[in-house]
């Protein structure tokens, strides 16, 4: 599908190079910092601006970036931080890393206007620890920007000073939680903070932080360059702008997708080719492993976008597409989900702690012949104990997939149980 | 303005930043949970405590909270005992069913909340995680698979204890809480941890396995290990101490504990102890009765009174005897026409008791020390010495508080200090004048004699500025500086120094009872409460000049006295020597008579701490054995000797006869820092100094006999050390074996390398066998190569 006004993340794509500041420059890049380092736009102008855009985060839960840059306390006094979320962990998610490859400065330019807007002098960009040709591929670009006057002290002799520095990871899931990230960045132990205070009032540092993912930053660019009304027509209202769908599973093309946010699912599953094999769909996870699985009937008459996704019943979350065919066992794919979260729990709250291992062991024996007639109810009840629990969403990551699953696909669990084997 | 909050139906009032479990505690409605505790930093991580708050659209942790105005919250409608129990269940999946064999039971919050909402059998049918235990020393026990990971422990070390010994490692179910690989706790308020626990996972390894929680009878009691005076909950089976707890007093302990104060009560139940009166026959030790012993005390002393006359009595008190006690004790020797009684056994300046207007006292209440905004610390090992003022003076520190030094030794101090000036012991005349000085100068006034022209270093230039500062200030006299034989010139610099910087001038106080003990008239210069009375010879002048009779009450010279050779000259040569002790000791070796008496927890009594707190407890347990408590034998003892005023029939008659019908309101009276100028000398000593502190645990005769405090890291047993130029002009390069001489002692100890000691510093703990053949704990030295 050809995006009128041009693909927002992946717009220099076409060019060889496409990471190279050189690239991003003749496709317009860093005009909108100029612009607003020369006409020292007001930062209400710009966040007036994201919020007529209807940006919404793209890490998976998708709050308005505008609303969440107005909470920043921009004017008090002190140390102020952007941390970009690059610690792309959620199974099924490989777009953030697409985003670093091949047009880093979109990211970097988006900080720099995320610091100037927010007052921040220092930006952090935490990257996950298992892509590590990423990371170095970022501090090369980031030193690009900033022997290009970009970044540093008095940019482009503008008076504004900010600098960014990539932070990666060391491959924790809970990373990506933003507290446990901002935890990760001041050297402890990665492990959410329980809110409030929320990272606005007491982020890094116990200093004000806006955290933001890579792809609402590198989305920035765009909308101060051609406009957020224009952003906002490229999807659909509440809804504004493109969107990267990392597509994997059972389809032909499986990749990064940029579409248009209200682009029918059953267009995004032409552009990856279709059902691998000639097979059919059985099922998709449209939002990254933690997003309820929604049956292919239902994803067929889905629009991809937040408001759709929400009302058939999952969430668009990171934009992760996973398609499985008909060949897939409901049972074992719940069961190879439910060991990730189970392996990722952070260990700090009870109800992860203790839940996630529980389900896993749970679908294992379902899995393995050995269920219980009782198991399902158990299932139903200790998802139930975990979701909303805990101190943050990973308790609900792990409980989402295993109520998806029940809901959609109950009679296989209870054929494994009954039979000790699978239907498929 | 007020927030208001309706819980559980009940309206209330609170301020803004409140937590709703704050505000339930306000109404007295109690929520279930694990990790929250009054005293730690909220974590929020058991999900104990959820409660439903209306309009929120899911239950909320009630620690974690905060109160919003017109919030409504219900702590036991269904959806929130639904979350409380989901979480119960989750607790339970992998704690093991042990409870028969596990030391919390009975006193578990786990267990006692799982009663109410736990399930009577469990779902989880899958094995139970096994975690491997951990070793954390002699103090603590593990039982890590009990673990709930509620961090109240990790916590704890971080922002109380004030280093962080314990954390969780790992992830998800397979997270930990231990300590760092291979490392034991050696906090000295390890034990804390224990109480803070609320499963078994940490529990208290000498108590393992003695006695059931429900067993034992809780009787409140007073410490006297520090100058604090810790209150204690002392925990007794069948009339034997079984185990120490903290009393929560905010004012004094909050609701800690050193390991001294918890763990010394072994020392109590020792081998060691005299259950029966013995008397020396023919240099044979035979067993007596009490009426037979007492009356050969009676006679002897009547004898050398009459013989040599009642300057020939002297008596040396330990400071952790009660008010009663040695109250009795120096009325038995004035009305024998002695003031030969002292219990100042460590101190070696009496040059103030001349000058004194009272007794000396911390200088302001051990509460306001989290309130103070700059001071100053002289001459202390302030945390082995002072473990819990050493943690309030942490939190003054963590609140902003400027913490300066004047000290011949650096400990990690376990927060930031902002100025430190490390000099020998002698030298710390020398820089309390350059202090003194400096402030002179910075105030436009003109410098007191005493001060001379002392030089002013850039560092206590650097103290001197941070002094002048703030408004809440205290100036600090540690053990070090009270023992040093120029303890004088030193209380009088810091005197001045205070009144120049506006501070208030304190003396930290080396015993369990020191103002007590001048409030009974233990010495030589007042009589009780301050009153005129026969004066005598303190103990520096009883040891260099021995007394033909001796009264030794709770002491051991050996160990208690600031020369430990001169003391042990002293009882040596003495014609007639008593001892009134708990132990069988070196007494035995010089003693004519031992009287079992006994130890703070068998009689009742009372401690008066730094502060100028009366506290006043009952005994705990029976005394054992045929022992007595000291107050009656001091009582009895002037029976048969035919002495007005031993007719008290209760200790509480003796407090009353020593400290009037309002004993706090006497006893504040008593308490003044004040001194008269004394002579300064400005001319330091060129030679190799001594460094002698007493170790944590060898500060008096209960927890020498502490085997579980004695196998900790703190009380290994003492090297020497001294600064790497020292060793390298010594010629001892990074350490080795060293033949060290004082005065007429000398000893071969292994010297080692520490470079935070001042130059021509040799810093030797005292107090212990190893070093008791050196004498004084301050004094010139030689250092040769064994």
């Amino acid at each position: 599908m050809v995006i009128q006004g041009g693909p927002v993340i992946f717009n220099t794509l076409h060019l060889s190079d496409s990471w190279k500041l050189s690239s991003y420059e003749s496709a317009g890049g860093y005009s909108a910092l100029k612009k607003i380092l020369a006409e020292k736009t007001p930062a209400e102008t710009i966040i007036a601006e994201v919020k007529t855009s209807a940006l919404r985060g793209r890490g998976g839960a998708g709050f308005p970036t505008g609303l969440k840059w107005s909470f920043m306390p921009r004017q008090f006094p002190g140390d102020k931080y952007v941390v970009c979320n690059s610690d792309e962990g959620e199974p099924g998610t490989f777009k953030d890393r697409d985003i670093m490859r091949y047009n880093p400065h979109a990211l970097i330019e988006g900080m720099i206007i995320a610091g100037y807007t927010l007052g921040a002098k220092a930006g952090y960009n935490y990257i996950h620890g298992e892509i590590f040709d990423i990371y170095e591929g970022m501090e090369r670009a980031v030193e690009e920007a900033r022997a290009a006057g970009y970044l540093g002290d008095n940019i482009l002799g503008s008076g504004f000073s900010f600098n960014l520095y990539n932070h990666h990871g060391y491959g924790a899931y809970i990373c990506g939680e933003e507290t446990a990230l901002l935890e990760s960045i001041e050297g402890k132990k990665g492990q959410p903070r329980f809110k409030p205070p929320f990272p606005a009032s007491f982020g890094l540092y116990g200093k004000p932080t806006t955290i933001n993912n890579t792809e609402t930053f590198a989305s920035i660019p765009y909308i101060m360059r051609e406009g957020g009304q224009k952003f906002l027509e490229l999807g659909k209202p509440n809804n504004g702008g493109t969107k990267l769908f990392s597509v994997s599973g059972h389809v032909e093309k499986p990749g990064n997708y940029e579409v248009s946010l209200g682009t029918p699912f059953s267009e995004l599953l032409q552009m990856a080719g279709g059902i691998k094999g000639g097979r059919k769909l059985k099922a998709v996870i449209p939002g990254g492993s933690s997003a309820p699985v929604l049956p292919g009937e239902i994803m067929m008459d889905c629009t991809m976008d937040f408001d759709s996704i929400a009302k058939a019943g999952s969430m668009l979350g990171s934009g992760a597409v996973i398609v499985m065919d008909e060949s897939v066992c409901m049972v074992r794919a719940l069961e190879r989900l439910s060991y990730f979260y189970f392996e990722e729990s952070c260990g700090q709250c009870t109800p992860c702690r203790e839940g996630t291992g529980w389900m896993y062991r749970v679908v294992h024996r379902i899995e393995h012949g050995q269920g219980r007639p009782e198991d399902l109810e158990l299932l139903d009840s200790v998802a139930a104990n975990i979701a909303g629990r805990t101190i943050c969403a990973l308790g609900d990551a792990a409980a989402m997939p295993v109520q998806g699953m029940l809901k959609h696909y109950r009679h296989e669990f209870e054929h494994h149980i009954e039979h000790k084997k699978c239907m498929v | 303005m007020a927030l208001n909050i309706e819980i559980d139906g009940q309206q209330t009032e609170v301020e803004p930043g409140t937590t709703v479990m704050d505000a339930a505690h306000k109404l007295g409605i109690y929520i279930p949970h694990f990790c929250y505790h009054k005293k730690l930093s909220i974590a929020a991580n058991c999900r104990m405590c959820l409660v439903q708050v209306e309009k929120a659209p899911k239950p909320l942790p009630a620690c974690a909270t905060p109160v919003s105005d017109g919030m409504k919250v219900m702590t036991r409608s269904d959806y929130a005992i639904q979350a409380q129990k989901g979480v119960m269940e989750f607790l339970l999946i992998n704690h093991p069913l042990d409870c028969p064999i596990c030391d919390q039971g009975g006193e578990c919050q786990l267990q006692d909340l799982a009663v109410g909402y736990g399930s009577s059998s469990s779902r989880y049918a899958e094995p139970k995680r096994v975690v491997v235990e951990k070793n954390l020393g002699p103090l603590v026990s593990t039982e890590m698979t009990r673990c709930i990971h509620c961090t109240r422990c990790v916590r704890f070390g971080q922002e109380i204890a004030g280093i962080m010994e314990m954390g969780q490692a790992f992830r998800g179910e397979h997270a930990e809480i231990m300590p760092f690989i291979d490392k034991t706790i050696d906090s000295e308020l390890s034990g804390n941890i224990i109480d803070l626990c609320p499963v078994g996972a940490l529990t208290s390894k000498p108590f393992r396995y003695a006695a059931r929680s429900w067993e034992l009878s809780r009787r409140k009691g007073v410490s006297p290990h520090d100058s604090l005076g810790s209150n204690l909950q002392i925990q007794v089976k069948s009339g034997r101490v079984m185990r120490v707890l903290p009393l929560e007093i905010e004012d004094i302990n909050e609701c800690w504990l050193s390991d001294r104060d918890r763990f010394s009560y072994e020392g109590l139940n020792s081998e060691d102890r005299l259950t029966q009166p013995m008397v020396k026959e023919n240099g044979q030790w035979v067993v007596a009765d009490w009426q037979t012993a007492l009356n050969l005390v009676a006679s002897r002393l009547r004898e050398i009174q009459v013989k040599d006359g009642a300057e020939q009595l002297g008596a040396l008190a330990s400071p952790m005897q009660t008010v009663e006690e040695l109250y009795l004790l120096q009325k038995l020797m004035r009305e024998l026409g002695s003031g030969n009684v002292d219990h100042r056994l460590r101190q070696s300046d009496f040059r103030l008791d001349s000058q004194a207007h009272g007794a000396f006292w911390l200088g302001m209440n051990v509460a306001d020390l989290n309130k103070l905004d700059r001071f100053l610390v002289v001459g202390s090992v302030l945390r082995k010495d002072h473990p819990l003022l050493a943690l309030r003076l942490r939190q003054a520190v963590r609140h902003g508080a400027g913490m300066n030094l004047i000290n011949p030794v650096v400990e990690d101090y376990l927060c930031k200090v902002a100025n430190k000036a490390i000099v020998s012991p002698d030298g710390i005349v020398n820089a309390l004048a350059g202090l003194v000085r400096a402030l002179a100068e910075a105030k436009g006034e003109s410098v007191p004699a005493m001060a001379g022209n002392a030089e002013v270093t850039p560092e206590l230039k650097a103290i001197a500025d941070s002094m002048a500062g703030g408004e809440n200030k205290g100036i600090f006299i540690g053990n070090l500086a009270q023992h040093h034989p120029r303890f004088a010139e030193m209380a009088a610099l810091a005197q001045e120094a205070a009144r120049l910087c506006g501070a208030k001038l304190g003396v930290l106080g080396d015993s369990g009872n020191g103002v007590g003990a001048v409030a009974a008239g233990a010495i030589p210069s007042r009589s009780a409460m301050g009153a005129q009375g026969i004066t005598g010879m303190n103990v520096g002048e009883m040891l260099a000049a021995p007394r033909k009779a001796m009264v030794l009450l709770g002491t051991e010279p050996e160990y208690d006295c600031h020369d430990p050779l001169a003391a042990l000259a002293a009882v040596q040569q003495a014609e007639f020597v008593v001892a009134l002790s708990p132990y069988k000791h070196g007494a035995l070796d010089y003693a004519d008579v031992l009287l079992p008496v006994s130890p703070f927890t068998e009689t009742s009594g009372t401690f008066i701490n730094a502060e100028g707190r009366v506290q006043s407890f009952n005994g705990a347990v029976k005394p054992l054995g045929e022992t007595r408590p000291a107050w009656k034998v001091l009582r009895v003892m002037g029976n048969l000797l035919n002495l007005p005023g031993f007719d008290q029939d209760s200790s509480e008659a003796v407090r009353d006869e020593v400290l009037g019908a309002d004993a706090q309101a006497g006893v504040c009276k008593l308490l003044n820092n004040k001194t008269e100028p004394v002579q300064v000398t400005l001319a330091g000593m060129d030679k190799l100094e001594r460094i002698g502190e007493v170790p944590i645990y060898q500060m008096d005769a209960i927890v020498r006999r502490a085997p579980s405090l004695q196998r900790t890291a703190d009380a290994a047993p003492p090297v020497a050390r001294a600064s790497g130029m020292l060793l390298e002009k010594l010629g001892f390069g990074e350490g080795g074996m060293a033949v060290i001489r004082q005065g007429q002692g000398s000893v071969v100890i292994r010297i080692d390398r520490d470079d935070c000691l001042p130059a021509n510093c040799v810093r030797i703990p005292g107090a212990h066998d190893v070093t008791q053949s050196l004498g004084a704990l301050f004094g010139e030295l030689t250092v040769e190569r064994a």
